[in-house]
């Protein structure tokens, strides 16, 4: 289990009149996460994901607070926990002086993997993302979605049994959107535990055990997919208006219809999604 | 640990390895044009003591070249750093920093040793006569280190290339010419001397030229030059803690 405990952020950052200020990107953050979950970190833009992601990977110090990972805290265990964990990071980060079997090599070694092991293990993670043919190539000639799913076959050469994995498919076309959902969805059901951060909603709710919505470095909700839509009505109307397009929940299609019937316009009725969640939550804090 | 500092080089020498024809033609224009236009034009004539200008004018070279060599071997991270975020690979992988410190050193003060390696060839064929000892290959190791540490403190210090690009103009384009390595230190005004004999490169190039004479060694300037090894490595650990803040 992983748990953070009041988990900060702070940056020194320099404002328009080049002073100095404290900007928060994570701000008294804390959750835990279950083993073999996928557990999803969901906000809008500069929300404070890959801060807290780069937190618990301890590729940044948090100014205060706690990650503890069953119970060892990542600053005295830094080591062992780090042998456990796998990344992929947003920014596809490849060593651009290297092939991709080196790269994966580089990988296998920073893991400590022992050499009789590192050649065919390398083999088995491109051939897992059907990349096999490309080991003696640069990084820099593959596609994006090639190189996305060449990510997660680098996080995974280790075997981590925790895998962090932020923004794993954004700018990616749907196919391939898809294809690196059922790795996912595959390690999940291998018993990895897998923290993803996303601003595709349709992600979060097709892939994630539990989604925890964060904005301006706070933790808003964190509950299942199915919870969240249950706690907004499971149904939603939605039309246009001159003030914009509008939305309201019902519990059931027949009261949903009801009110739209009332409607001047013309409405859509549907099942409500964590879409309609994480608008509502995300505007509500920002009117706060 | 030690396996980390050898995966740490392991990349680099890859790297070297692939390039290696390159990285020696390239590494023997400077040098060359060195001895050809003070060694052999302008210091033909030139008689220093009792040896010819280009016995003086070898280990100088050799002092600043390895300073160059090392100083920009590990330039490339920083645009690892901030441009292709590869260096997050090295942070999140369970290795100590140290590892990855002293990997990045090894593989500079290897670049740097070939390259004094070529100089010495070219030297030789432009008939300079030295004495190589232990004692000589020991001091340019220890200029590599101390000038590969400080392009580890520059890489991870500096926010862009062409920050970095003024270390090289300010402190390094300086020193390649006062510290002693084209022409003594005594000739320059006072204020200057003092500041320059104060510099790493003044030691090496002194205590290089003394090696290669049969002088005796003088372990003042080696304990000078561990000093500075011992201060860039500690500057190199702070810059690298700084990535993750």
């Amino acid at each position: 289990m992983i748990t953070i405990e009041g988990l900060v952020k702070e940056f020194r950052v320099k404002n328009r009149d080049k002073k100095y200020i404290i900007k928060k990107a994570v701000d008294n953050l804390s959750l835990q996460v279950s083993k073999g979950e996928i557990f999803g970190l969901l906000g809008p833009n500069g929300a404070g994901k890959t801060t807290t992601i780069r937190m618990m990977t301890m590729e940044m110090q948090p100014t205060s607070g706690k990650i503890l990972y069953a119970g060892r805290t990542s600053e005295a265990d830094a080591l062992a926990i780090k042998e456990m964990i796998g990344v992929v990071p947003q920014n596809i980060n490849f060593d651009n002086d290297l092939t991709v079997g080196e790269n994966m090599e580089l990988h296998a070694r920073l893991h400590h993997m022992p050499k009789n092991q590192r050649k065919q293990r390398i083999a088995d993670m491109l051939d897992f993302v059907e990349l096999s043919n490309t080991v003696n190539l640069m990084p820099r000639t593959l596609s994006g979605g090639m190189k996305r799913r060449l990510l997660i076959a680098r996080a995974l050469i280790h075997n981590p049994s925790i895998l962090f994995m932020d923004e794993p498919t954004v700018a990616l076309d749907p196919q391939v959107r898809r294809k690196i959902w059922d790795l996912i969805r595959s390690l999940a059901a291998n018993g990895t535990t897998v923290i993803l951060t996303t601003h595709y909603i349709e992600e979060a709710e097709a892939l994630c055990d539990r989604v925890a919505i964060v904005n301006e470095g706070r933790l808003i909700a964190l509950d299942t997919p199915e919870a969240f839509c249950q706690r907004m009505g499971k149904i939603a109307v939605e039309w246009d208006s001159p003030e914009g397009r509008q939305y309201r929940f019902f519990d059931t299609r027949k009261e949903a219809a009801v009110f739209a019937g009332e409607l001047e316009h013309s409405a859509h009725i549907r099942r409500s999604n964590l879409e309609d969640a994480f608008i509502e939550l995300t505007d509500r804090e920002e009117g706060m | 640990m030690v396996s980390d500092i050898v995966t740490v080089f392991w990349r680099d020498w890859i790297v070297l390895k692939r390039r290696l024809p390159k990285f020696i033609l390239s590494r023997m224009v400077a040098p060359m044009l060195y001895l050809v236009a003070f060694g052999w034009g302008l210091g033909r004539n030139i008689q220093i003591g009792s040896g010819s200008y280009i016995d003086f004018l070898v280990p100088g070279i050799m002092a600043l070249n390895s300073m160059n060599i090392s100083y920009n071997s590990l330039t490339p991270l920083c645009t690892e750093r901030i441009y292709h975020k590869s260096i997050g690979e090295y942070i999140i992988a369970p290795m100590r920093p140290v590892a990855f410190i002293i990997g990045k050193i090894m593989a500079a003060v290897l670049r740097g040793l070939i390259s004094s390696g070529i100089i010495l060839l070219l030297a030789f064929a432009f008939g300079a006569r030295m004495n190589i000892t232990v004692t000589y290959i020991g001091v340019l190791i220890l200029n590599c280190i101390i000038f590969a540490e400080v392009g580890f403190f520059a890489a991870l210090s500096m926010d862009s290339y062409e920050e970095l690009s003024q270390v090289n103009t300010y402190i390094l384009l300086p020193m390649s010419f006062l510290c002693g390595t084209f022409f003594t230190t005594s000739a320059l005004p006072d204020f200057i001397r003092i500041i320059v004999e104060l510099l790493p490169l003044t030691h090496t190039s002194y205590l290089l030229r003394g090696i290669a004479v049969q002088s005796p060694v003088a372990w003042e300037s080696v304990a000078v030059l561990l000093l500075y090894a011992i201060i860039g490595f500690i500057l190199g650990r702070k810059a690298y803690n700084n990535q993750l803040k």
